[in-house]
């Protein structure tokens, strides 16, 4: 011990150092001082519970991606059939990842049956049977792997999209990730405009632009009676006072353009002072906008978002330059908002909320306040008690305990740890428990200087034989934080890793720290006496 | 010498009040299940039944039947008011789960109050969704980490205490094994916790893993009691609480290994001349200033915690407080006593470990 004493008195400082230098940022005023230029940027991050803000589970539901996929996969076989003069009728997707199409002349089989192995081999394809009239209808199924791929794709497009939108809607630190069955989880901590927030993440903002036919009877399209390769899609009208209305309009089926060639989306203002979203398309997207409305001088282009016509304005002639604009009586907020998912990009498929859990701010500072409280009640109890139940070597457990709470801090600024309701609780269990290998320590002390041994051997011996009992009933409960964190969510994993530091910090202060504090004070000298 | 009023020398025969803290604890373990099977099991919470939460907060003193009746046109399934913390301000509304988005249950909840309630102001102040799935997919973590909580535990401390990894390798291999075969039958998961509590306590029996085994029927003991206030108090179980059992389950352990460890050290120095009972005894006795130092300051914190901390922690500090008090009581006269009925541990092989920085203890 006395040969090492001047290392360990080292350790002990410089943990104490480290301890300062990560709580300090996280008081008001350090970090803007000159003295925080000097300090780890991390803090400790409060949780959703304690700051306020939107807990969000969403559910994408991937299945629409692999029906979208399979969908584009009956065109694209359609397509590249007609390249080769085979006539490819009726794709249709079938529920069971499947897709059924008709082969009008049969003797083409050879050739189409050579396409399909080659160009779709994520299909695995049937043996075609024979329709009534002749013709050869095929069943194909999408391959399980390829699926797979088209389902962590999503996922992971949903995860980058979203991400964009909040990154452009401006919050604080927002954490999204990838969870199990398709969830994304969602934290926006300080945000409390739910509405808003939930409408911008799940808005899918799949964007297309239809030709409007105008030329269909309108009163034959309300019956259903269509064209073929025509549909009818809702326009969405709105009042002067903000009421909607839907108006159905007559469009291709077929979307001339689509949102991936959007390259930008702003909100701007026309002369009466109403927002619109103004869209630029990339060289691609204007080349194409160019061309169609040139093709379609005086017809009707619907600017159709999730289904939903917004505006359908005539086209007056060709549009070069690559720009374009939606209107529709937006208020600013909402024209900003389409202009995030727009600029964003849309969904993959539909995300549906599953989970949201919103604390308001108050609720949150009254949960801090009331947290530190109860902390500073029980921990001024316990110190008192230690001190007048151990006199000076009671003074020093509580030196080690503040050195403890401390440490917990520290530690958790250092691993970007969150602080939450149940954490703030797991400190101030520590706080009760933390003495624990303090008093540990000095009944052991106690019952050696009663044996008789002097104080110093008396100190070495409750130390040595305290240790491993300390670490012994200490690791459970890291097996029991341990597993609350592998398991926990949210608040739950913030109190796993508060007990966790807890330990930790206390088993080092009460065995380490200690011991270099009861040397430091009674090592040189021959003191026969030892307050404990 | 400081302070001290535990003496240091006291001789209670914690061993011949065995039988009647049995009675006890049994008593109390059975009037706890009974409660659960009277009303169907635990409630669970929206985090495991999924469901809606809308904690708001009045200007001024509402009362319960008003509230409640100013909702009941808003047309939320399963409605249910419930007051928050003290007083008549804070409420909590609660409904089962619907197809509704938060917002629409937002704009319900505060429609219907500020058309009836109009002399009071109100803020919500939390809102919490949790869909049926989510719910039960928390339901199935929760279960699996109580599980796993189990298996860890009797593994470290068959391994730590006995020096038999092998067997306690044996034990995991088997109850990792069995769990695997109740889920192949299809049991449910929620049977899953009991099956392996259960199935440990066999194994450590069949193994004399005795210290493992006191430790486990300590800690089956405190969580059911614990349950089982919680049922009579008709607490609601939602992720807190299973976070305040798993910290309890490590707190009981915690109190335990402390006497176990003492029982070792008095067996090893007077193995030959002292009879079981006496060396258990000597042991409680030994550490029993410890234990309610320790307790105490626990208690007093969480006590704090509970009187102070607020209606979001209210339950799990009452959770808490309910375990470690029974979880200090139970080393004492659960965990220690059940190493009679047992047998005397195997006789240590390995010398005795040196003393020096580690330590004999």
């Amino acid at each position: 011990m006395k040969e090492g004493f001047r290392w360990r008195l080292a350790v002990v400082l410089a943990v104490l150092l480290f301890g300062v230098a990560y709580v300090l940022p996280s008081l008001p005023g350090i970090k803007s001082s000159p003295l925080g230029r000097f300090l780890p940027d991390s803090t400790i991050s409060l949780g959703l519970d304690l700051m306020g803000g939107i807990h969000l589970t969403l559910g994408v539901d991937v299945d629409k991606a692999v029906e979208n996929s399979l969908t584009q996969m009956g065109q694209d076989i359609r397509t590249s059939a007609r390249e080769k003069d085979v006539f490819v009728l009726r794709p249709r997707v079938l529920p069971g990842d499947r897709i059924e199409f008709v082969l009008a002349k049969a003797e083409q089989r050879d050739v189409l049956g050579e396409l399909l192995a080659k160009q779709f081999h994520q299909l695995s394809v049937a043996a075609p049977q024979t329709t009534d009239d002749g013709q050869l209808r095929y069943v194909a199924t999408m391959k399980p792997e390829y699926r797979k791929n088209i389902s962590d794709m999503a996922l992971e497009q949903a995860v980058k999209t979203i991400r964009n939108r909040i990154d452009q809607f401006g919050v604080a630190e927002p954490d999204i990730r990838k969870q199990q069955d398709n969830r994304i989880q969602i934290q926006l901590p300080g945000l409390h405009d739910t509405q808003r927030a939930i409408q911008i993440i799940g808005q899918t903002a799949h964007l297309e632009f239809h030709i409007v036919r105008d030329d269909v009877d309108a009163e034959k399209a309300a019956r259903g009676i269509l064209p073929p390769g025509t549909e009818v899609r809702p326009m969405i009208r709105r009042g002067a006072d903000g009421s909607q209305a839907e108006t159905p309009v007559v469009v291709d089926k077929e979307a001339v353009l689509t949102g991936e060639y959007v390259a930008d989306a702003r909100p701007g203002f026309d002369n009466f002072n109403q927002a619109y979203v103004m869209l630029t398309f990339n060289s691609r997207g204007a080349a194409m906008f160019e061309r169609i409305t040139q093709e379609n001088v005086r017809k009707r282009m619907a600017i159709v978002l999730d289904g939903k016509v917004y505006s359908a304005p005539v086209i007056q002639e060709k549009i070069g330059g690559g720009r374009a604009s939606i209107t529709g009586k937006f208020s600013t907020a909402e024209a900003q908002d389409l202009a995030i998912v727009l600029r964003a990009g849309s969904l993959p498929a539909p995300v549906s909320v599953l989970e949201e859990r919103t604390v308001g701010p108050s609720l949150g500072q009254e949960s801090i306040d009331k947290g530190i409280l109860a902390a500073v009640v029980g921990g001024a109890a316990v110190m008192i008690f230690m001190v007048v139940y151990y006199g000076v070597s009671g003074l020093i457990a509580d030196v080690m305990l503040c050195f403890t709470v401390l440490l917990i801090l520290a530690g958790m600024a250092a691993f970007g740890a969150t602080l939450t309701m149940p954490g703030l609780a797991g400190i101030v269990l520590t706080l009760g428990m933390a003495v624990d290998a303090n008093v540990l320590i000095y009944e052991r002390i106690r019952e050696e200087l009663r044996r008789g041994h002097t104080v110093l051997s008396a100190i070495h011996e409750g130390f040595d034989r305290a240790t491993l009992a300390i670490t012994d009933s200490n690791l459970t409960t890291i097996i029991a934080a341990a597993i609350l964190y592998q398991f926990g969510t949210g608040p739950v994993r913030g109190f796993a890793v508060t007990l966790s530091l807890g330990i930790i910090a206390s088993m080092f202060t009460a065995i380490f720290v200690s011991r270099v504090i009861f040397h430091a004070w009674k090592g040189g000298s021959g003191d026969k006496r030892l307050s404990i | 010498m400081g302070f001290s009023f535990i003496r240091h020398d006291t001789n209670y025969d914690f061993v011949g009040m065995r039988h009647k803290a049995y009675v006890i604890s049994i008593v109390l373990v059975l009037i706890g299940l009974a409660s659960m099977l009277f009303k169907g099991g635990l409630t669970y919470g929206i985090d495991f039944a999924g469901g809606a939460i809308v904690q708001v907060k009045f200007d001024r003193p509402v009362h319960d039947d008003d509230l409640k009746k100013s909702l009941e046109g808003a047309n939320l399934p399963g409605l249910a008011v419930q007051r928050f913390g003290e007083g008549e301000t804070d409420y909590l509304i609660r409904m089962s789960h619907t197809d509704e988005s938060a917002e629409a249950i937002r704009t319900a909840v505060t429609g219907a109050l500020t058309t009836n309630i109009k002399d009071a102001s109100f803020e919500v102040q939390r809102l919490e969704m949790v869909g049926p799935k989510v719910g039960a997919d928390l339901k199935s973590k929760a279960v699996e980490a109580l599980y796993y909580a189990v298996l860890l535990i009797a593994i470290y401390i068959s391994g730590r205490f006995e020096r038999r990894w092998m067997a306690s390798a044996v034990m995991a291999g088997t109850l990792a094994g069995g769990m695997y075969l109740l889920g192949l039958v299809g049991v449910p998961r929620l049977w899953l916790v009991p099956f392996s509590l259960v199935l440990t306590l066999v194994l450590c029996w069949k193994l004399r893993l005795n210290f493992a085994l006191g430790a486990i029927v300590a800690l089956v003991h405190d969580v059911l009691i614990t349950m089982g206030v919680l049922s009579l108090l008709n607490k609601e179980v939602d992720l807190n609480i299973v976070a305040a059992i798993l910290t309890l389950v490590g707190y009981s352990l915690n109190d335990t290994i402390i006497v176990y460890d003492r029982i070792r050290e008095t067996l090893r120095t007077h193995r030959k001349e002292w009879t079981y009972a006496h060396i258990i005894n000597a042991s409680i006795n030994q550490t029993l200033s410890r234990t309610i130092l320790t307790g105490g300051t626990t208690l007093v914190v969480i006590l704090a915690l509970y009187v102070l901390g607020g209606g979001v922690i209210h339950d799990f500090a009452l959770t808490m407080l309910v375990g470690v008090f029974v979880g200090i009581l139970s080393s004492i006269f659960v965990a220690s006593p059940v190493l009679l009925h047992f047998g005397m541990p195997e006789e240590e092989k390995e010398p005795a470990p040196r003393v020096g920085q580690e330590g004999a203890v």
